[in-house]
């Protein structure tokens, strides 16, 4: 279990790095995508060793993935549409909603 | 020397697990470092193909189908649509990383740190009971009995998450 445990830290940890990191925004979204699959690897852990009496640390890993292919669906949407206005996804200069 | 004795027992002996959390994690540092985002992309696809394989590891079988059917069949691909959409930001005389780097691989160590150390300084009150036996059977009714309005609201939220990107990809007549 503990191994399990250490492996989503280790996988969260690099996501944290991605976003932190990356200046392309799709680079930015798929480092997101590696958080959620860390946060789900600890769903199903805890499901199989801390109540395996049911699955309902795998149905919410099931709700994870279905909201984190929503989340790409309008990120990438709003990746787009900066494209078009501005030429460019470099996040460090999409700043119109900051004042 | 105890501990790597400790760690070479245990990689002998479930040797699945070790290969595919080398794939992971090495897969994983691919996504974040590398120099072409599409590579990147591909880098993204093992990554999940590799989390699907522990999925099946830990008895999540309904899972991992559903793992491999929507990020590897769906999300990756509308990625690599993206970055094709958006290509000439792809190539490899760009930067992709920003000036940060040391500041993150020091933030990361410390929360790694900090939740490796409280990891293992937990005492986790596992019960070491089999999962039931029909996984696909018991999410099945779980869906349709106690959990039917989270997935009713889930499918709502999807719906509107592809309006929302149909609203917000289209072009502007004027």
């Amino acid at each position: 279990m503990l191994q399990y445990l250490a492996l989503a830290a280790i996988l969260f940890a690099i996501g944290v790095f991605g976003v932190l990191t990356r200046r392309n925004a799709i680079g930015i979204l798929m480092s997101l995508e590696l958080m959620f699959n860390a946060a789900n690897i600890n769903l199903v852990v805890f499901n199989k060793y801390i109540g395996p009496d049911n699955l309902i640390g795998q149905i919410f890993a099931l709700f994870v993935v279905v909201i984190a292919a929503a989340e790409a669906v309008v990120g990438l949407a709003i990746v787009l549409l900066l494209y078009r206005n501005w030429r460019g996804i470099d996040v460090d200069h999409i700043n119109i909603m900051k004042w | 020397m105890e501990m790597v004795a400790n760690f070479i027992s245990d990689v002998s002996a479930n040797p699945l697990f070790y290969l595919l959390a080398f794939v992971t994690i090495a897969s994983a540092l691919c996504v974040v470092t590398l120099k072409n985002i599409f590579h990147s992309a591909l880098c993204l696809i093992l990554t999940l193909f590799s989390v699907a394989g522990l999925y099946i590891l830990l008895h999540a079988e309904f899972l991992a189908v559903a793992q491999v059917l929507i990020y590897v069949g769906a999300v990756s691909i509308l990625l690599i649509f993206a970055i094709m959409l958006t290509s000439q930001l792809a190539s490899r005389k760009i930067v992709q990383s920003n000036e940060q780097v040391t500041v993150a691989i020091f933030v990361c160590f410390l929360f790694l740190l900090v939740s490796i150390g409280s990891l293992f300084n937990t005492y986790w009150n596992g019960i070491n009971a089999p999962l039931p036996d029909n996984n696909i059977l018991t999410i099945g009714i779980l869906l349709m009995t106690d959990y039917v309005l989270p997935f009713e609201v889930v499918s709502i939220v999807m719906l509107a998450a592809l309006i929302g990107a149909i609203v917000l990809a289209r072009e502007e007549r004027s």
